[in-house]
Formats: C-alpha cells, structure tokens, sequence
C-alpha cells in the first residue's frame, strides 16, 4: 500500500493510504478524543473526534476520515474544542450525573471527556429517559439511561465476537441497543462473552461481580492466565481486599487480543465459593460417605508419608500410582513426577490428557 | 497424541494460534472449536469474515462452526479414517499432491498410495454418508490451497481408532505438503489449560520431563544425577491401566491431584468401585467433588488466583500464572504440598518459589532450556525454546520434522468397538457446552455459568424424537450396557438422526455412566464419542397452560 505524507498539529506525519486520521495520529503520539471509535473498528457515531481539515468547511470525524497526500489537519483549535464541548454537553443532556456512586467512575470516558473539557453541565435542557435497570442476565448489568448509543458494544458483538445478538433499535428518541425484538438476551443468540462490556465507554453496561466491591482507582490488577481451556487467554484480575471483582484482559493480549469467551470473563467465580475445601481432612466415615474431620497440616501430611512409605515397603513401588492434574502449573506437574519416580520409585503416572 | 508423535515425532500442535487468521483454507475435524475453545474459533473465523480463509467442516453435528463454513461434511460418527483417506484418494487421483514434500521430506508414501486406493469416492461415501461431489470438493479445497491448516480435539482422538484417525489426518497434511511452514500445520487443540504442559513436564508414564523416554537410559542416567536417585525403567500404567489395577489390588495406594476420574473417565461405575478398593487414597484439589468423597485424607490445594506458577497453551506458549489474592483458609499451592509430602518421606524438596522449579525444569528438560520467568513477563515463550538466546518456535517441523523424515502411515477404516443394533439402536456422543468445563468441579461453583446452563441435555434430532415419541423438555432415560441416566430432551437439528449427545459436565446425569471404557490400543484413549444406548420417555412435559 502506498504511504502518504501529511501535518497533523504542525508535525509531518507518514501513514498507509487508507489509515484514517485518528489512528494515523495515534501512531505519531497524538490523541484524538473518541468515545465511539475503538480498535480497528469505527462507527463515525459519536462526532467527539473532529478536526478541522484545512479546504473542509466542516469539521471532519477523524476516526473515518482517511488520510491524503498534503492533508493539513488541527486537532485542538477554539472551533474543534467548542465543537467537542458541545457534543459533550448533548450527551449529559440526557444522562445520569451520577458519578459519585456509578461504577464506571474512574474508566468512564464521558466523565473523562467532561473533566477535560470542564463540561460540569448541560444547557440543553429536554426530555431525559427513565428505563428500568436491565437485570435479566446474571453476568452484567445493562443501562439503557448510561447509553450514549456509540454502538460500540455492536461492533464488539458483530464484528469482534461474530456473535450478531445486539444490534440499534427502535427510532428516534426511542432508539436502543437491543437483541432480536428487544426480547431478553438469555432468548437471544448471546453467548455472554462480555465483549459488550468491555467495550462500553460509560456506566450502560456493568459487570454485576464488581457492583459495590470498589472503585475503579482502588482495584488492584494482576496479569495471569486463564485457568479454563488450552487456548491460554491473558486475563488481567482486578482485585480488592483479597477477592477477585471482575476479570478484563489487555487489547495487546499475545493470544487473546483482548477477546474473552464467557468462562475466562465471568466464570472465574468458583474461586470464591463457600464448596471450597479450607482445611486438611481425614476420613471418619466410610469410603464413599464422605464423612471427615479437620486436622492439621502436620497430621495429614504425616499420615500420608507413612502410609505411602508401609504400602511401598509391603507391595514395591508400583503398588502406588498418581494422578497429576492438567489444570495444575507446570511447576506442580513436574514436582509430582519427580516424586512418584524419584521417591515412590514408579513410573505410575499419568493425567487426563485423554479425556 | 501418540500418531502425530509417530509421524512428525512430536505430538504437539505444529502452528501458533495467531497464523490460523491468515491461512487460505482451514479443515475443522472433531473441534467444537467455538464451544471448548472460543477465542481460537474466533481466530478462524476473523479469516473467513474478511475473505482470506475458506473453511471445510467435518463434522456430524451443526456446530456452529459450519454457519462460517463454505463446505460442511457430515459424516456418520466413527468413520473419520475413511473420510480421510478418500479425501486423500481423491487427491492422489487428482495429482494433487506435493510431489516435492513427499519426495523430500517423508517416507512410506507408496504404501498409503496403494491402501487409500481402495476408498474410492464411491466407497467412501457410503461409509462417512458424505456425498461424492462434496469430498472431490473438500479434498480440491484443501490440496489446491496455498496454506492449509487442519484443526482437531477430542472429537478425532477419543474413539478407538484415535491414532488411526491422527495418521490419517498427518498423512492427509504431508501428502499436500501443508506442515512444516508458516500458515500451513497440524493442530491438535488441547483442552485442558495446561495439559500440553503437564505432558511436557513428564506427568505420563512412559516418558520423563520433555519426552525422553524412561526407557532412555542415557535420559535415565542425566536425571538420576540432577535428582540424585535411581529411576525405575519399566514404563508405568496410564489412568484406565491404574484404575483397573486397583480395581484387582495390585495398586494400593493412590495420590490424585486436582482430577476427577470419578465423573470424568468413562465407565465410571468401574472407577468408582476402584477407588473405594484402595488401601489408601489422597485427594488433592480445590473441591471435595466425587472423587474426594473416596479419600482417607484430603489436602485443600490453591486455586490459580492463589498461586504462581506457568501454564503451557496448545500452541506450546508457556504463560505465568501470578498469585493476585491469598491463599483460601489453610490451602496451600499444590507445590508446596508436594514438597511436604516428599520431604517427610525422606527426599528434601525446599523449594522457596515456583521460579525455582523452572530453572530445575530447565536444567533437564531440554525443549524447556532456555525458560526462565523473567523472559515470561510480557508473551511468554513458545517450546522448543533450547536455550536463552532461543526466541521460541512458531511453528514446528520447519526443515526437518522432530523425528528426521515425516512418516506415512498406512491406516485401514476399522468400526467403532459398539455399534447400535436392535437392543441398543442409537448412537451416543458426548462434549462439553460453551459455558461449563469438564465435570463441572469449577464451572457448576460458577453462579453465573450454573444459572445460564443450569442442567444436563440429552440432545436428539427431531426425526428421531417423532420415533421416540419424545419432545423438548421431556425426561428421558438412557440405558446402555454399562448403566443408565435421565436427563432432559433437547430436540435439535444440530443432531443427525440416529445419535445421541449429551455434555459430561452434570455428577446428577452423568454420562460416563453409559460410555464404554474401550480403548485406543495406542494411546490408551476411551471411546468417548461413539457407544451403543437405548432411549425412553420417563416424564413428558405438561403441555403449555396446563
């Protein structure tokens, strides 16, 4: 593809033919305000993103508005930031100021948007929407009053996850993100990826595990990796007091990039389930019953190296066998090995890999 | 995944996940791909949706993988060998094949020319069901392309011909000269996190950390020394081989860590009773589950979110696993616990960190030379990865494959161990769904996963649901000769008339109570996917209003 060669603020800029104006400004470190632009993928929905394009009368959205030879273009002049003000002002007309207890706060680019713009208001008072909260799926919540409708999460849905649930409905003022005759997303083609939540810029759509549990600014994040399939998808915890509250991944995610599928975003909860054993337990009832009491590590431990040790020095080493575990570190699965063959002295070693 | 080992001499999934989005044709055999392993189905179709790749499914069920697809062949479950080789048939007759690879890089063409010879499209397609004209296309798809990757799980391996049916598919790639280069593999799709890992670790009982074979004294001698013991020489008994052993006292004793053979292995009675004969049994995992209620001692082990450590993807990428909250009660990693175990027995284990454990594992594990966590942080590396200056490999069999020259074997069709006849005239198949994982240990603890799949499915085609005289949400029970379940009716055309699916994910349905423990005699793989049932109305459904 041939590059072309443009000034973007004063600075010469080089970019592919085709590369809109907003992603050829990211690469040369400049960063055009967006709420309805994500990754790759545009809508031109939202209008924060313009700029003013020397020979254009109008202001043009950057984010698919393609890059030419020559091009002059401003991203920050008196007319683009009253222009910005104003897309801003037309948002908070009809939504929710409610950022002190709304759980986007911290990660809401609309709040970010109006703090750097100094939106406090609106002056464009006119008819606002009352939904009811949508609670009819157990992972997220959808709010229909936080919706700027940059249709994001139907990018996320269509074109990131191939799923097709979502899409605009209704007209007008009436106008919804919405599946199939806007039935509930359990009696849709959702498969709850979550893709939609990740993918929202405001408070419209809310992990419910993370409702209550902190803010955003007080959330620990720790990178790890999945703990469901072999596909091995980055996942970023967020964390606070010693409970995971929701789980993300980084759009950089070697394997992943930055897809999810419902078990690595939203299946991670058994973590925290009251089945969890908490202590060593020794059999009392019979094999089967599932009847213990709890002892010590020291107890437990104990009885299983003199058990191990009399069956072995009554039967030989292979009349002990082990099963390791695919869902085990590789550090536990090698230790394991290393101790049915180098202390138990048996090759009787295996894990479900056929199953 | 003993045929690709026998093939390529290596097991593993030859390409990385992200070249699958750039390839020009990808074959999906035996993968629910968008069901157990989403974000990799999502990677074929990001190919399909922009134009690049044209996608062949094979495959008795509608997954939802042939709505992408431009041809889908419906075979009759456990006739893979014979679609394979008459794709390949077709190919040769075709001269489609990549004189050059063949000639250069494999041995033993000719005498799987003259055994796929005899699966005419004529003959094949009255064994798979699949018609004439859409194997001659399928086959021309796949062999004209100029990358090609072929894409499988468990839908290939658990049959008693899982290592015929992974000949094949080698046979069927080397033929075409799609291995060995960027864009163009084999791709065997693991299931578990780290079960790639836990083989490359040596957690099998034929082979030592990084596939040296016990039976490699040289191997044997390095080991001893690092570990400072003797080893024993005699390969040991795999899972089914175990059980049945304690089933007859010849194993004692048992040390099972974060696995439930109790729901997951099939012909679970067997296992059940196995357990409850050993002498002594210790369960180590995050839940009691089933298998625990047979323990004489439990040990509470910590979650990932609770430890650090590595897990290896499919596409051999070895990834940290970091520790983001405390350990739950009194449970401790599974590291640690082991270490306690091999200490008390008079073996020391001191490990302080898991970090540690690596560069042990990298000292003997050559395949795992050069890995050391802090070249993990950002994307982890991808084995075979010899040494630190080793950037990882992509994809494997580049010039030479793993074993020197890429091996032909000649694989005949051979039926499934249980047919349907006239006690037992259905067909029964099962997998897991999108939104639980394995026997549901974790994924049933997940409120979330439990609610939106709360119970287990019987799935049946409509055709036979009218014979069966049974409607969706009618309880059926389901009898093979092993046992029999109730579940719930799903009438489905995703099910091809005559076969039963149902997931394994449910202790209340369980589903390895009807499968047979038949195993492939090389692998050691259970027949998961094809037994003989009989089905019956239990409880019919109140009409709506009622």
């Amino acid at each position: 593809m041939a590059t072309v060669s443009f000034t973007i603020d004063g600075k010469n800029v080089m970019a592919e033919e085709g590369t809109s104006l907003l992603e050829a400004a990211k690469s040369a470190g400049i960063e055009i305000p967006h709420l309805c632009y994500m990754e790759g993928l545009a809508t031109g929905a939202c209008r924060l993103c313009v700029v003013e394009v020397e020979g254009q009368k109008n202001l043009a959205a950057s984010c698919v508005f393609p890059v030419a030879n020559k091009l002059v273009v401003k991203t920050a002049t008196e007319r683009v930031i009253r222009a910005r003000k104003n897309v801003i002002e037309l948002l908070l007309s009809d939504h929710p100021l409610d950022c002190m207890t709304c759980e986007k706060s911290g990660a809401c680019g609309l709040e970010k948007y109006a703090y750097e713009l100094g939106v406090t208001g609106s002056r464009f008072a006119g008819e606002r929407h009352h939904y009811p909260l949508d609670d009819t799926n157990p992972f997220f919540f959808r709010d229909y009053n936080k919706c700027i409708l940059c249709g994001r999460c139907v990018l996320a849905c269509n074109d990131v996850q191939f799923v097709e649930a979502i899409n605009f409905a209704h007209r007008g003022f009436g106008c919804k993100i919405a599946a199939p005759y806007d039935r509930s997303l359990k009696d849709s083609t959702c498969i709850f990826c979550g893709q939609c939540v990740a993918s929202c810029p405001t408070g419209a759509l809310v992990e419910k595990s993370r409702c209550a549990a902190g803010r955003e600014w007080d959330l620990q994040k720790v990178t790890t990796t999945c703990s469901y399939c072999g596909v091995g998808c980055t996942l970023e915890l967020s964390v606070k007091d010693g409970r995971i509250v929701k789980v993300t991944t980084p759009a950089d995610a070697v394997v992943n990039k930055g897809r999810l599928c419902v078990k690595g975003r939203f299946g991670w909860d058994y973590v925290h389930s009251p089945e969890r054993l908490t202590a060593p337990l020794i059999r009392v009832g019979e094999k089967g019953e599932g009847k213990f009491r709890e002892a010590t590590w020291d107890e437990a431990l104990d009885l299983v190296a003199r058990k191990f040790s009399e069956i072995k020095s009554e039967s030989g080493s292979d009349s002990l066998a082990c099963l390791s575990s695919a869902k085990c570190t590789n550090e536990e699965n090698y230790l394991v090995q290393k101790f049915v063959r180098a202390v138990l002295g048996t090759n009787n070693v295996d894990h479900c890999a056929r199953l | 995944m003993a045929g690709l080992a026998t093939t390529f001499g290596s097991g593993a999934m030859t390409s990385s996940i992200s070249e699958l989005r750039d390839t020009d044709c990808i074959f999906v055999i035996g993968s629910n791909t968008s069901e157990n392993h989403p974000i990799i189905g999502l990677e074929v179709m990001e190919g399909v949706r922009h134009g690049k790749t044209k996608l062949i499914v094979a495959d008795p069920r509608r997954i939802r993988m042939v709505d992408f697809a431009s041809l889908w062949l419906r075979q009759k479950p456990g006739t893979d060998v014979a679609l394979l080789n008459g794709l390949l048939n077709i190919i040769i007759l075709e001269n489609l094949v990549d004189t050059e690879f063949i000639a250069g890089r494999t041995e033993g063409f000719e005498e799987v020319k003259k055994l796929v010879a005899e699966y005419t499209p004529e003959t094949t397609s009255r064994i798979t069901g699949v018609p004439v004209d859409d194997l001659k296309e399928a086959a021309r798809l796949y062999a004209k392309s100029p990358k090609a990757c072929i894409l499988f799980a468990m839908g290939i391996t658990q049959h008693t011909t899982g290592t015929d049916n992974v000949m094949a598919i080698a046979n069927l790639a080397m033929a075409t000269g799609h291995v060995g280069k960027e864009g163009s593999g084999v791709c065997p799709l693991r299931g578990q996190n780290n079960v790639q890992g836990a083989c490359d670790m040596g957690a099998l009982p034929n082979v030592l950390p990084g596939y040296q074979p016990v039976t490699d004294a040289a191997a044997r001698a390095k080991l001893e020394q690092a570990w400072g013991t003797s080893l024993p020489d005699k390969p040991g008994l795999t899972l089914m081989e175990m059980m049945a052993a304690a089933e007859h006292g010849k194993v004692r004793g048992m040390y099972i860590m974060g696995e439930e053979p109790a729901i997951n292995d099939p012909n679970s009675t067997h296992v059940r009773a196995a357990l409850k004969k050993l002498d002594f049994l210790v369960v180590q995992n995050i839940f009691l589950g089933e298998t625990g209620k047979y323990a004489d001692v439990v040990l509470p082990g910590a979650s990932f979110a609770e430890k650090d450590g590595t897990f290896t993807n499919t596409e051999r990428r070895i990834q940290r696993v970091r520790q983001a909250i405390p350990a739950l009660g009194q449970c401790k990693p599974d590291w640690v616990i082991t270490s306690g175990i091999a200490s008390r027995m008079g073996y020391p284990m001191n490990y302080r960190h898991p970090s540690e454990i690596m560069e042990e594992i990298a000292g003997v594990t050559p395949i795992y030379g050069g890995v050391h966590y802090d070249r993990l942080d950002k994307s982890g590396l991808q084995w075979p990865c010899r040494s630190r200056e080793d950037a990882g490999t992509k994809y494997l069999h580049k010039d030479s494959f793993s074993r020197g020259k890429g091996k032909f074997m000649p694989v005949a069709y051979k039926e499934a161990f249980e047919l349907p006849d006239a006690e037992y005239p259905i067909i029964f198949s099962t997998g897991r769904i999108l939104y639980h994982w394995h026997g549901g240990t974790m994924s049933r603890q997940s409120k979330g996963l439990a609610e939106i799949a709360p119970e287990a499915m019987v799935e049946i085609s409509p055709v036979d649901a009218a014979k069966l005289k049974l409607a969706d949400g009618d309880i059926a029970e389901l009898a093979s000769r092993r046992g029999k379940i109730q579940a719930k009716v799903k009438v489905t055309d995703e099910s091809p008339d005559g076969v039963a699916f149902m997931t394994f994910h449910f202790t209340e349905a369980p589903a390895n109570l009807l499968t047979v423990d038949a195993l492939d005699p090389v692998a050691k793989i259970p027949e998961l996917k094809v037994c003989a049932i009989k089905m019956e109305k239990v409880w019919a459904k109140p009409a709506s209003g009622e």
